[in-house]
């Protein structure tokens, strides 16, 4: 039951927030992230095209050997992608909440710019509050 | 203006209402004050042809009287007030002082309101002329009436004793608000301050008021509200 790290993906398939909350993953430089999340993006973008039977809000989650990814995709087309240990359960719950956080201390900041990287203490705080909370 | 000719079956009430209207024309208000065009106050006159739903203007004050805001959309719409204010000025001082002229004319509102509603009813209606009362008063009925809780604490300054300062724990307008660290001096509670002015003002007690970031260790979004009176009382 360990969350590894947290992404924001804006509407375009740009990194807007990268956070990491245990060891384990391996270090990434922040252009390296920006790549793999553009290109999550698009595997994003194929599921929900390929879905046989109706329309396909896309891929869910993907599982590794070690570790599982959930993406929760809101209705606007920011996705929170959490990385999480295969026997985590709580992912669904936390991704929701985090889309709270991110409503109230984003989006009502005055100072955010839209689909633009989330520099927000408000968001910082509330998230290692979460994500703490989480893991105890 | 559309009204320039009364017709002559309105009423006397209405005519000098409308003279009223005109006395406080665009031409005389100060950038504080700017009304409405004036011919808003007068739609409701003409409208009885177009919609029988009463305008804003003729429907009773009690009627919102325990209604609330929404603090989802209030924060929005202060978000946007924001933004809208930031594009138009030239550093913090500018914004705050835009925010707090923005307060001011939301204060001199909530005072009328607040007034016709506490005291429009008594039986002995009565005006605040003390100091420390019309200070108690700002502290727990304007919080309440605008926020919907007291303020957390007044205090008198040590140093100066012209100064009092109203502590808030955590106000509702910064609750979701992140100031950059390169805009830390700035508080968007300068609304509020602008609030606390034009109260502070119509009760006739002037006064400079400002509102400053005072993060504790248990707060983080604590404000304080500076009143610096204008007249030593």
């Amino acid at each position: 039951m360990t969350i590894f790290g947290l992404w924001v993906v804006n509407k375009a398939g740009g990194l807007v927030y990268q956070r990491n909350f245990a060891d384990g993953l391996a270090p990434l430089t922040s252009n390296e992230y920006l790549v793999l999340a553009g290109t999550l993006h698009g595997i994003h973008a194929i599921t929900s095209r390929l879905s046989p039977v109706g329309s396909s809000s896309g891929v869910q989650v993907i599982e590794a050997e070690t570790f599982k990814m959930n993406i929760l995709l809101t209705v606007t087309g920011t996705k929170f992608v959490l990385l999480t240990s295969l026997a985590d359960t709580s992912a669904d719950t936390i991704l929701q909440k985090v889309y709270d956080i991110y409503s109230d201390a984003v989006m009502k900041n005055p100072f955010h710019t839209p689909e633009m990287p989330i520099r927000s203490d408000g968001f910082d705080t509330r998230i290692g509050t979460l994500i703490g909370n989480g893991q105890t | 203006m559309a009204y320039a000719q009364p017709h002559p079956r309105l009423s006397v009430v209405s005519n000098s209402s409308q003279s009223s209207v005109d006395h406080l024309s665009p031409t005389t208000t100060s950038t504080r004050f700017s009304l409405p065009s004036a011919p808003s106050i007068h739609a409701a006159v003409p409208s009885k042809t177009a919609t029988n739903r009463p305008s804003i203007y003729d429907r009773n004050l009690n009627k919102t009287r325990g209604a609330e805001v929404s603090a989802a959309s209030f924060a929005f719409l202060f978000s946007e007030i924001v933004q809208y204010t930031q594009k138009r000025v030239s550093g913090i001082n500018d914004l705050e002082r835009q925010l707090n002229t923005l307060g001011y004319r939301v204060g001199t509102r909530v005072l009328e309101l607040m007034m016709w509603r506490a005291e429009g009813s008594s039986k002995a209606p009565k005006r605040e002329i003390k100091l420390l009362s019309v200070l108690m008063m700002v502290h727990t009925q304007v919080w309440k009436a605008v926020f919907g809780k007291p303020a957390d604490a007044i205090e008198r300054s040590v140093e100066n004793p012209d100064e009092y300062m109203i502590i808030d724990n955590n106000p509702p307008i910064e609750r979701h608000i992140s100031v950059p660290r390169d805009m830390s001096q700035l508080s968007c509670s300068s609304f509020t301050a602008g609030i606390v002015e034009a109260v502070l003002d119509g009760l006739s007690f002037p006064a400079r008021v400002t509102a400053h970031n005072t993060p504790n260790s248990q707060y983080s979004n604590r404000t304080t509200i500076l009143i610096k009176l204008e007249n030593q009382f």
